[in-house]
């Protein structure tokens, strides 16, 4: 039972960084492009931001029913960067909500649309060092300590900005390579590929940082993948998913669809390789001990009914899911 | 501002600011789909025109209510991670069942905004409907775990711990239907006044149309429906807080001595040191009768409770009179409604009519937040009643208030932003939709 709820738990996460993440990505490719392509943006964003960001709240759910404290310990050491989060979270909605709706167009356009940007920049960093920070192992909850160790030190450190500028670089390559596939202008497809290279290369190149600045700060994460046979192939695979995807980029006629899978694996991939080295840890303590997903779980008759919530409310959220992106993305590329 | 009130202040805050949206969300879909389904029946484009122009204001409701419940499921533990890790096992399964609702509403929602041009006409209706049906759902499911911080069960707490733990229980606890009722009764009679009574405004501003007309009409048959069976809820509710929470029906009418017969008291300002209200206008055996249905029963006062143990009474009382008056009015209204659109039509369109459905504006929103003011001051100091203080649930994070501030500050501007955009959207009505320039 429990292994069913970590991997819904774990789906839900998966989905939230590959829907989530394209959506915060958008904004930060629209800083890059221009005019013309906010309008491809909005228009590919606006169906269905909303349900993909409700896999972020089924994942909190999962995780303050099932493993209460963990969701109670992260709340209380990782405030800061999480109430940045949700700042974030609030002001890119509604920003992108008020533009998309806003029936007069002036000024005030202009405002919406850099706060959009910003809080597309700035969510998806505090996401990564949030997560940095519950791999990282500097989380205590000893209060006497003072402030500054407890409340923002296992927090700001190179590791988690590092692992923060991973995160954005991810998102917007995702957002990219799904974009290539959102538009029928030429030369805005050519935009989108180009930004899909370069923000490949890029993430590559801090995905590489994220391993030295694991060393730096004391935290041996390549090791941890090096003995760990799953994560390695997850991890090679992923990187050799890289020429094969710039390949079909160069194509004169994109396969959309491939692109798309390409990217859902790669970040799979990632995803599923860190797991495995992680696991059972959510949260690497300074006293050397952990929160995992034994030492938390909730009571059985607690787990049971929550299976019997995620299972029914999948069964209907699966297909509406499918629906919705049939209406919006399928029927309108094959047009 | 010292950080476990400014943790309370955040959190009232939060909650009253999403609770509009969330109002509105609950209440919107069934309307539109109300009057799309008319616009199917009968043909007539101002249904349509309605349905889309509701639409376009919904879209900025909903999102901002998208967000600011995301950030309410994070607050939870932001500033009661105490709280969260004892009663997310036990009420964690209203809370994935409301994460199912809210999932297939945004979906839905998604369907219903962006597919006019690409779906049968019946296929978008039904999306419609979901989205309506999924969104009352989530707002059950929400408040079912609100009602078991009022009346908690399903498990046993032992040592300061929680074991035998059954959600199933605690999701069904003694309040979660009433309490549900209520704020769903709220929902729509807030939502659908404030449509009318801005529909009324234009009518005053710009003359009669057939659109705000038809609009008008919409709103109103679900918001007096909903006001008339309100009063009805609200006393279900107060009799049953009289027996599960006696301390909050004390506080909430100012009660401060056990009485037999006890007087109602309506009104005034509490006054906590010489334990007595002032300027208050007293029926004697009033409450005797409203919570036992008989003139010489015994009330149970504030002072059968431990001064630390005791809600505060000043905001408690003051919020309960609002929410009640504010509810007979709106009552009062709806029932000359329904009066008048059986026999007497045409005072419907005589100018004190729209004049008083336009007055009647913001009463539905003011009753909603002083009643939710009325049940989470109420069961204050427990944020678990009985098991566990509200001042032992908060976060140890020093500097809370600071957050405090900046939550606050975003969600004022973010108000005005709101505000501001309805502005313009209803500004621009009569120049997308012709139906509003017809007579």
């Amino acid at each position: 039972m429990l292994t069913i709820i970590i991997i819904i738990l774990g789906a839900s996460f998966l989905l939230y960084t590959l829907l989530g993440g394209a959506d915060f990505g958008a904004g930060i490719i629209e800083s890059f492009a221009g005019k013309r392509e906010e309008v491809t943006i909005s228009k590919a964003m606006a169906p269905v931001w909303e349900a993909n960001h409700v896999w972020l709240i089924l994942a909190v759910v999962i995780l303050f029913t099932a493993f209460p404290l963990v969701y109670s310990s992260l709340s209380t050491v990782l405030h800061i960067p999480l109430m940045m989060v949700l700042l974030g979270i609030i002001c890119r909605g509604s920003a992108f909500t008020f533009r998309h709706y806003d029936i007069v167009i002036d000024k005030s356009h202009k405002y919406y649309t850099l706060l959009f940007r910003v809080s597309s920049f700035v969510t998806p960093i505090f996401l990564g060092i949030i997560l940095g920070a519950m791999m990282l192992g500097r989380i205590t909850f000893d209060t006497t300590k003072g402030f500054y160790e407890v409340f923002v030190a296992p927090w700001l450190n190179l590791f988690c900005i590092v692992m923060g500028i991973f995160s954005a670089c991810l998102f917007a390559y995702l957002s990219a390579l799904f974009l290539v596939g959102e538009t029928t202008i030429e030369r805005e497809r050519k935009m989108y590929v180009r930004f899909s290279k370069r923000f490949m290369l890029l993430t590559m190149l801090m995905g590489l940082l994220v391993f030295i600045a694991a060393s730096i700060e004391g935290h041996d994460l390549l090791s941890d993948f090096l003995h760990s046979v799953t994560s390695l192939i997850t991890l090679i695979l992923a990187t050799f998913l890289c020429p094969v995807i710039w390949h079909f980029l160069n194509k004169q006629k994109n396969k959309t669809i491939y692109l798309r899978i390409g990217a859902g694996l790669q970040v799979s991939l990632i995803l599923i390789g860190w797991f495995y080295i992680q696991f059972p840890v959510l949260i690497k303590m300074k006293s050397g001990s952990s929160l995992t997903f034994f030492n938390t779980q909730a009571p059985e008759s607690t787990l049971q009914q929550l299976l019997i919530a995620l299972l029914a409310g999948l069964i209907l959220i699966i297909p509406g899911f499918i629906y919705l992106f049939k209406v919006f993305k399928i029927k309108s590329n094959s047009q | 501002m010292n950080d476990f009130l400014a943790a309370r202040m955040q959190m009232a805050f939060s909650l009253g600011f999403h609770i509009i949206f969330a109002c509105i969300g609950m209440t919107m879909p069934v309307l539109m789909a109300f009057s799309e389904w008319r616009w199917l029946r009968t043909g007539k484009t101002v249904f349509l025109d309605i349905t889309k122009a509701w639409s376009r204001g919904v879209a900025i409701f909903f999102a901002v209510g998208a967000v600011s419940g995301t950030v309410l499921s994070f607050e939870l533990g932001l500033l009661w991670p105490t709280f969260m890790q004892h009663a997310g096992p036990i009420i964690g399964m209203p809370f994935s069942w409301e994460g199912t609702a809210f999932f297939v509403e945004a979906i839905a929602l998604g369907i219903f905004l962006y597919g006019w041009n690409k779906l049968n006409k019946w296929v978008h209706w039904a999306s419609g409907v979901i989205v309506g049906i999924s969104g009352v759902m989530s707002g059950i499911f929400v408040v079912s775990a609100n009602a078991w911080m009022n009346s908690p069960s399903g498990f046993d707490w032992v040592n300061g711990k929680a074991i035998n733990i059954d959600p199933v229980k605690a999701m069904f606890n003694a309040a979660w239907l009433e309490q549900s009722i209520h704020m769903i009764l709220a929902a729509f009679i807030s939502t659908s006044f404030a449509v009318a009574g801005v529909h009324a405004y234009l009518i005053l501003r710009k003359g009669a149309n057939a659109f705000h007309a038809q609009a008008v009409k919409t709103a109103l048959i679900f918001g007096s429906v909903a006001a008339i069976l309100q009063p009805f809820s609200g006393d279900f509710s107060a009799k049953d807080i009289a027996k599960r929470q006696p301390a909050k029906l004390a506080a909430l009418e100012a009660l401060y001595k056990t009485s037999k017969p006890a007087e109602l008291i309506i009104g005034g300002i509490p006054n906590d040191k010489e334990e007595k209200v002032n300027y208050a206008l007293h029926i004697p055996g009033g409450l005797s009768f409203l919570t036992h249905g008989n003139f010489k029963a015994e009330v149970t006062g504030l002072d059968k409770f431990p001064k630390r143990d005791r809600p505060p009474v000043l905001i408690t009382h003051i919020a309960f009179q609002i929410m009640v008056a504010s509810g007979i009015l709106l009552a009062f209204i709806s029932v000359l409604y329904l009066v008048f659109s059986i026999n007497w039509r045409h005072i419907l369109l005589k100018k004190w009519w729209i004049v008083l459905v336009a007055c009647a504006t913001p009463f539905g929103f003011l009753a909603v937040e002083a009643g939710w003011t009325v049940t989470e001051t109420g069961r204050q100091p427990w944020i678990i009643y009985g098991i566990m203080r509200t001042e032992d649930a908060v976060s140890p994070m020093p500097g809370l208030h600071y957050s405090f501030y900046i939550i606050t500050a975003v969600y004022i501007l973010l108000s005005l932003i709101i505000i501001w955009l309805m502005k313009r959207q209803i500004s621009s009505i009569s120049q997308y939709y012709n139906s509003a320039n017809e007579i």
